[in-house]
């Protein structure tokens, strides 16, 4: 017991906890943006993710770069920019073809749609010709490289990159979401759509650039998960928990604001990592506190919601008939 | 004065009456379901008769949920929450029970014997233990509104999933769980390996007496003033409080109603299949009922039957297709939505749709024609 509480333990749960927010921030964004604009819950962002990780190994397979040995340095950079675009053309194919005919349908309707989409992803993930139903490898991408070692802790180039890619994209979109005529095009339609499109904005290319945004951001989650964890989950509804918490993320946060997702992401992953390390280790003897992981998720996601229905940074708003 | 009282009287039918008819429908359920069982059971055939269970038993879920997704208009999405709440009491009743009372894990006696009662009670201890998690859930959630409370309610799932999966080990041998009494075993509900061997006393006749008994209490609701004040709650809830609705009181009641049912919906589930797989009654369980509702017609009774056969009826006729039948689902799915939004029956009743009308004035005049 005594070892679990030394600090590099706690640099090492601290890793952790930075990886495993910057994965939750990445795919929280995604339904933040949407939830933002068009008010409905995107059940199909979760396979974007998944179909990000899957694209990714393909492309890398294809490009012959999973062989051992064989990835040059610029390889996983090439995978994340072709899988991103991939993933982006994906997002705004499906805001097209299922979400746009809805949009002025009951919220319920887009949602069994988004359900909809999302069955379709997964089955279509798992036929043989696409990704098939076998789990399947990609760590050959990234060098299990160690770049330092702090009082006996390993700081791995995985943790490091998820949290610099992480850093570099949020920071990005909130560049482009306060800082280009487009980000505030897309804050107008989210603030009223019916009066931003008499403003002269276009509001569908407005909604097409935030499916394209958010997918993007999906498929870069996709490939750190899928490099954390290995492709052991088949494209199908197994990255829904995944997809679940991420949304629980941006809820938490305050649905509909980009700081609050990344706020809430890393909220979540601190319940998820640290209490769930040192709840852990402060009980060795009773096995079941071990499988209390997603109870602290879902919990924190509905004392929040009790106490502050809006998220921690969202605004609350008045209702009227 | 006097003689108001005396008309108001007159009005009012006898004690027989009101009993009577409050009573019927309940004895023609009984003998639908006991010819549901005897007889349409064995004439379809083992594959049919199953699909009929799993039709009965999506009817009871579904149309539970339509009453807090359909007439209340709150958007729950952790309906197997309840689900697995029920299972999980019903089954440590009937197994643990059957092991203590009967000495053995088989099921015992036959129609109406020893072992179905006891399946019964395991029934009703599963609704009411759901409804208890309904009210304790639905007390402080049901202020929040629209896509919070299905947030919510999405967690209440995960977290009745995830306590399911950090229950004990079940012992089976049948020496074992006699040491134990049944309190002590309550916390031994298999963990993340399930409940299994739970004794099969699901039939047709338990599966669609219940049925018949949730669309008789949904149709008796409907036309009511409870009933009414759920749909001025989905219509508008700030206008249905201005009329003096308490809105949460009755979304509270619909939801405790909904989980009560759900929770014997779970447990016949889980006298079907012999099993509680606590990974199976998770959110796409949930989602499962919430496609039925959205396809069948939000708040249409008649729609949820519609959409439960046609729901559970089409996947097992496309089996063959093993691999692409679940993406046509998606696609009908998608199509269905943008084509029909409001589902088959949108919010009417099959009787108030002007085809049934034609239909039965077509019907009268020929009756008519033909007895004169």
């Amino acid at each position: 017991m005594s070892d679990s509480f030394t600090a590099s333990d706690l640099l090492q749960t601290t890793i952790n906890f930075l990886a495993v927010g910057g994965l939750y921030a990445l795919i929280a964004l995604g339904y933040t943006l949407v939830y933002g604009i068009l008010r409905f819950i995107n059940f199909a962002h979760s396979d974007i993710v998944a179909w990000g990780g899957w694209i990714a190994l393909t492309v890398a397979t294809g490009a012959g770069w999973l062989a051992s040995g064989a990835s040059p340095a610029f390889a996983l950079p090439l995978v994340l920019l072709v899988t991103m675009a991939l993933c982006a053309a994906m997002g705004v194919t499906i805001e097209r073809l299922a979400y746009r005919p809805l949009r002025k349908a009951p919220r319920l309707n887009v949602l069994i749609t988004a359900i909809g989409v999302s069955l379709f992803l997964q089955n279509v993930g798992l036929l043989n010709k696409v990704f098939g139903n076998r789990p399947s490898t990609i760590s050959a991408l990234l060098a299990n490289d160690v770049l330092a070692t702090v009082g006996g802790v390993h700081i791995r180039l995985y943790d490091m990159l998820t949290i610099m890619l992480t850093i570099v994209l949020v920071v990005f979109l909130e560049r482009i979401v306060y800082g280009t005529r487009m980000g505030r095009a897309m804050r107008a339609v989210a603030f009223d759509e019916r009066t931003a499109s008499l403003m002269g904005i276009n509001v569908n290319v407005v909604v097409s650039v935030t499916f394209a945004l958010g997918s993007a951001l999906a498929a870069a989650g996709g490939i750190l998960f899928a490099l954390r964890n290995d492709l052991r989950m088949t494209a199908d509804s197994s990255w829904v928990l995944l997809g679940l918490k991420a949304f629980v993320a941006a809820v938490v946060g305050g649905i509909g604001n980009v700081r609050g997702a990344a706020a809430g992401a890393l909220l979540i992953a601190f319940v998820e990592v640290f209490v769930h390390r040192y709840v852990n280790a402060a009980f060795p003897d009773k096995p079941w506190v071990g499988q209390l992981q997603d109870i602290y998720v879902f919990g924190i996601l509905i004392l929040v919601l009790l106490f502050k229905p809006s998220g921690l940074l969202g605004k609350a708003t008045v209702e009227k008939v | 004065m006097k003689a108001l009282q005396d008309r108001v009287d007159r009005l009012r039918p006898s004690l027989g009456i009101t009993v009577g008819k409050s009573l019927a429908p309940f004895v023609v359920a009984i003998l639908l379901a006991f010819v549901m069982d005897k007889v349409i059971g064995p004439a379809v055939g083992a594959t049919w008769a199953k699909i009929l269970l799993d039709v009965g038993i999506a009817i009871l879920l579904a149309g539970s949920l339509n009453i807090v997704n359909g007439y209340a208009g709150q958007f729950s999405i952790g309906h197997a929450g309840f689900m697995l709440v029920g299972a999980y009491a019903a089954a440590w009743l009937t197994f643990y029970g059957s092991v203590h009372w009967f000495g053995t894990k088989e099921t015992v006696g036959g129609f109406l014997g020893n072992g179905q009662l006891l399946f019964l009670g395991g029934c009703m201890l599963g609704g009411v233990i759901a409804s208890v998690f309904g009210l304790v859930v639905g007390l402080p959630t049901l202020r929040l509104r629209g896509d919070y409370l299905a947030i919510v309610t999405l967690g209440f799932g995960e977290i009745v999933r995830v306590l399911g999966q950090i229950t004990d080990r079940q012992p089976k041998n049948v020496k074992a769980i006699k040491e134990l009494s049944m309190s002590d075993l309550a916390n031994n509900l298999g963990g993340a390996e399930g409940f299994s061997q739970v004794p099969g006393y699901t039939t047709l006749f338990f599966v669609y007496f219940f049925a018949f008994v949730l669309l008789v209490l949904a149709y008796r609701l409907k036309y009511s003033s409870k009933g009414r004040a759920l749909l001025a709650v989905r219509e508008n809830e700030i206008a249905a409080e201005a009329m003096g609705i308490d809105t949460t009181r009755a979304k509270v009641v619909a939801f405790v109603f909904a989980a009560f049912f759900a929770g014997i919906g779970g447990s016949l589930y889980a006298h079907q299949v012999g099993a509680i797989d606590p990974k199976e009654l998770g959110f796409m369980k949930s989602i499962d009922l919430v496609i039925i509702v959205v396809i069948g017609g939000m708040g249409s009774i008649t729609g949820v039957v519609l959409g439960a056969a046609i729901l559970v009826v089409l996947p097992e006729v496309f089996r063959q297709f093993a691999d692409y039948r679940m993406i046509a689902y998606a696609l009908a799915l998608i199509v269905v939505m943008i084509m029909r939004p409001q589902g088959i029956m949108g919010v009417k009743e099959l009787w108030e749709t002007s085809w049934w009308r034609r239909q039965s004035k077509a019907l009268l005049a020929k009756l008519g024609k033909g007895a004169s």
